[in-house]
């Protein structure tokens, strides 16, 4: 923006302001009026929606959905959208963390005079194209599939693992025939046949990445669970 | 015509002079408090009057001390800009969330106990025992979700609007470190009933922390302040979550807001402020802006010695 284009705006705002109407009470009733829908909103959430608890933490049990708040189903959906793990510090944090700056930075590199949406094409586009993408990817988050029912045929001696499998929220991030969510996790689909039984295990124990770990799982249900993983091929 | 701050502020509010400068009343001190009535003529036996006149003099004893009544009466009488709509109370909104979020935040600190033993049991008490419990802590968990609404509202109306630009750039610089704040509260909250969800969802989101480039191991170890998610992961979140950002989130909307009185609201982009019909040689800025002193001669009026009508005919802002 030039000193001109500066000076110009400052002129036209002091007239656009000798125009207008002073703060109160005029502009303060809008705000009085739309505070009281605010917390009558929050208030009609509260009676409505509830607040009630989850069962209580507990890092030995694992019935659990490891997802987050809705506002922030858009950084975990990216997980699911980025899949290769060489990536995935780009999905998490480089991704976001460019956005952000990008953000921050808005009126250095956008300094054009300009303020009418339909006559700044790039921004408006730009704009309109992040609501979009942050509106699917809560989309695809609030309806990707329940990750505590899996549903396929289990030979009888692997059937204790996979109820393991359904009542450890696995599936909230892996793909486990037709059950459960592609990604961010690898798909288990056919895991027996690409890692061996050790290897499972180990996964198991640390989460590798973002996976939480599991070695609070007792012995017998560790065993049971790889026996079932790694019969799959 | 006097102002209008003149005519609403009462006589004691109004810029009074310091004891001893010229102009300050010359009253002798009173001998003892009987024996000195008060200065102006009033009926001893209406104490009602009397009464109505306490809280002015209050006001102006405190408006002496913190001569505060003209930025007061500036900043609730100062225009602005014609144009103005629904879409500008966004911002003063998600200000009124975050005080319901810090109001309801003060009476669950109350019951709370940010300890792995306790958290669980404090947060069943509240919502079983305490009265109208469930409720402010329903007030609490949902007024998150339309904090969050509301800000994102607020920055797409400035976005949208191009009120980000000159002279408001650092205002908006501020409004997107607000933003980063506001999501760290909705993340260091979520653990904090410390239940089976939040318990593992907090997990996740420290793995996806340390999954980052070079300070990413560095973040997720500060924020599970341990090998394990446990009892210092908890208190280092509740502190952060009810010291840390509070403190930096109301410094910053103290600043945001000084900004906008200072600077003043936009108007909406496709609002023009009228040309006057004829120029006004008393103001400079009417002169750019309007520009239609154009006389088919060429003998425009001038300001200072300096023709003004040169300007392009359209002057506002491209």
């Amino acid at each position: 923006m030039k000193a001109s284009d500066k000076q110009a705006y400052l002129e036209e705002y002091e007239l656009l302001k000798k125009k207008g109407k002073p703060f109160f009470p005029y502009a303060v009733m809008k705000d009085s009026v739309m505070a009281l829908v605010v917390v009558g909103v929050i208030i009609a959430m509260s009676l409505l929606l509830g607040a009630e608890q989850g069962p209580k933490a507990d890092p030995t049990t694992t019935t659990y959905v490891p997802r987050p708040e809705w506002y922030f189903f858009f950084l975990f959906e990216l997980l699911r959208v980025i899949k290769p793990p060489e990536l995935v510090p780009i999905a998490t944090i480089g991704i976001p963390t460019i956005c952000m700056v990008l953000l921050l930075l808005l009126p250095f590199y956008d300094k054009g005079p300009e303020r009418r949406p339909e006559r700044r094409p790039l921004a408006t586009t730009a704009g309109i194209l992040t609501i979009l993408a942050m509106g699917y990817l809560t989309y695809a988050g609030a309806t990707s599939g329940s990750p505590t029912e899996i549903d396929m045929k289990v030979a009888p001696q692997y059937k204790a693992g996979a109820e393991i499998v359904a009542g450890s929220g696995c599936l909230a991030c892996h793909k486990l025939g037709e059950n459960g969510n592609n990604g961010p996790g690898p798909e288990l689909t056919h895991i027996g046949a690409r890692i061996p039984r050790a290897a499972i295990i180990r996964s198991i124990e640390i989460g590798p990445s973002i996976m939480p770990s599991f070695r609070e799982l007792p012995k017998e249900k560790l065993n049971e669970l790889a026996d079932f993983l790694s019969s799959l091929n | 015509m006097p102002k209008l701050s003149d005519l609403l502020v009462p006589a004691p509010l109004r810029n009074t002079p310091k004891p001893g400068e010229a102009g300050a009343p010359k009253t002798p001190a009173p001998q003892d408090l009987k024996s000195a009535p008060p200065e102006r003529p009033t009926d001893l036996g209406r104490t009602g009057e009397k009464a109505l006149e306490a809280p002015v003099e209050a006001m102006a004893w405190i408006d002496q001390r913190m001569a505060a009544s003209g930025f007061l009466t500036g900043m609730l009488f100062r225009k602005v800009p014609k144009g103005t709509n629904w879409f500008y109370t966004l911002g003063s909104a998600t200000l009124f969330a975050f005080i319901v979020q810090a109001v309801t935040g003060v009476f669950l600190a109350m019951f709370y106990t940010p300890s792995t033993t306790q958290a669980y049991s404090s947060i069943a008490h509240i919502n079983n025992d305490v009265f109208l419990g469930q409720f402010v802590h329903g007030m609490h968990k949902w007024g998150a979700s339309v904090m969050v609404i509301l800000v994102f509202l607020h920055m797409g109306r400035t976005f949208f609007f191009g009120a980000y630009k000159y002279p408001r750039e650092l205002n908006w610089v501020i409004g997107v470190v607000l933003l980063i704040l506001t999501m760290t509260m909705a993340f260091t909250g979520y653990l904090l009933p410390f239940d089976q969800r939040s318990y593992w969802a907090s997990i996740v989101g420290i793995n996806i922390n340390g999954t980052g480039p070079i300070v990413g191991p560095y973040l997720s170890d500060f924020l599970r302040a341990g090998p394990e998610l446990g009892a210092t992961t908890l208190s280092r979140f509740y502190a952060i979550h009810m010291l840390l950002v509070p403190g930096a989130i109301i410094a910053l909307i103290g600043a945001h807001l000084y900004l906008v009185v200072k600077l003043g609201t936009t108007a909406p982009p496709w609002t023009k402020a009228d040309k006057p019909r004829v120029a006004t040689p008393t103001s400079n800025l009417d002169a750019g802006v309007s520009g239609n002193g154009y006389r088919p001669d060429g003998a425009g009026p001038t300001i200072a010695g300096v023709q003004i009508d040169g300007h392009n005919g359209e002057g506002a802002p491209a």
